[in-house]
């Protein structure tokens, strides 16, 4: 099945709310091959400012993750998972994530491009706090490649 | 700890360089905290099954790694505001041998109306640049 062009300008259910967790964090971190005392010790986090320490900048692919298995799993977009490439990734902040923060995603499809077979499909996760606030939008495009 | 001065720096100068040598276990250690479990990052059937060379490292950790000599060099990750990528070429981790990544961050652009510096990563492999347009937006 193509991928439906007709999800372009779809926007999905806001994710159930996601709690930020000071040893996810930590873990994320080490992961990510982060030494910065701020992602890793709430004592220096908290001598920068911070109430927690703070998520490393590729930390929302976390919550956007939860948001484009949504995308996948929408039964008329057509989206062969075995056959998509991640093409690029952007996170705009607001602020960053600290540990305690309850993230919220929600995903609109911008764009979706068919060439040579190949479709490129542009989503936008917009990250909101607790408060409604916005704290990083993240933006994927993802390759899906032609059927052989 | 002191954030760099904006006005001490120049277009073109290097900021921060490190070397990331990944293993398998880093791939699986990646997987775990960031729940991307695509078996493309630690089976090696899987990987050759779908035409790959072989097990790659998830495109989110180089991003994830790439970064970390720019949040060194701020202190601070927190000023770190917008952060892009594109993925173009994949990075093959060998079972022994492992893979090098290699990552300079030169400064591509200043702007001091918005107290803002662009941050442009040279990441590569084996030679080869593996991310374009990397491009790390700090708040200084």
């Amino acid at each position: 099945m193509p991928i439906n062009p007709d999800i372009q300008g779809r926007t999905l259910a806001p994710t159930a709310p996601y709690l930020v967790g000071r040893e996810k964090i930590r873990e994320f971190s080490r992961a990510v091959f982060a030494t910065n005392p701020i992602n890793l010790d709430p004592a220096a986090a908290q001598a920068a400012g911070y109430a927690d320490v703070v998520a490393p900048p590729t930390f929302p692919i976390v919550i956007q993750q939860l948001t484009l298995d949504q995308l996948l799993a929408e039964p008329d977009a057509g989206i062969d998972f075995s056959r998509v490439v991640h093409g690029d990734e952007r996170f705009s902040y607001s602020r960053p994530i600290v540990a305690g923060d309850e993230l919220t995603g929600a995903l609109t499809v911008t764009s979706v491009k068919t060439l040579a077979g190949n479709s490129m499909v542009t989503a936008e996760t917009v990250v909101t706090d607790a408060g409604g606030a916005h704290v990083v939008t993240a933006i994927s495009t993802l390759v899906v490649r032609a059927e052989d | 700890m002191t954030a760099p001065d904006l006005t001490g720096l120049a277009v073109g100068d290097t900021v921060a360089e490190a070397a990331f040598p990944l293993t398998r276990d880093s791939l699986v250690r990646y997987a775990g905290a960031s729940g991307d479990f695509n078996p493309i990052h630690y089976r090696d059937d899987v990987a050759t099954g779908v035409g790959l060379p072989g097990v790659l490292a998830h495109g989110m950790l180089t991003m994830g790694l790439a970064v970390q000599p720019v949040s060194d060099w701020l202190g601070d990750p927190g000023r770190i505001v917008d952060y892009q990528v594109r993925f173009t070429r994949p990075v093959v981790v060998d079972p022994q041998a492992g893979a090098e990544i290699l990552v300079v961050a030169k400064v591509g652009k200043i702007d001091a109306d918005a107290a803002q510096a662009r941050i442009d990563l040279t990441v590569s492999f084996q030679d080869q640049t593996v991310l374009g347009k990397a491009q790390v937006v700090v708040s200084l």
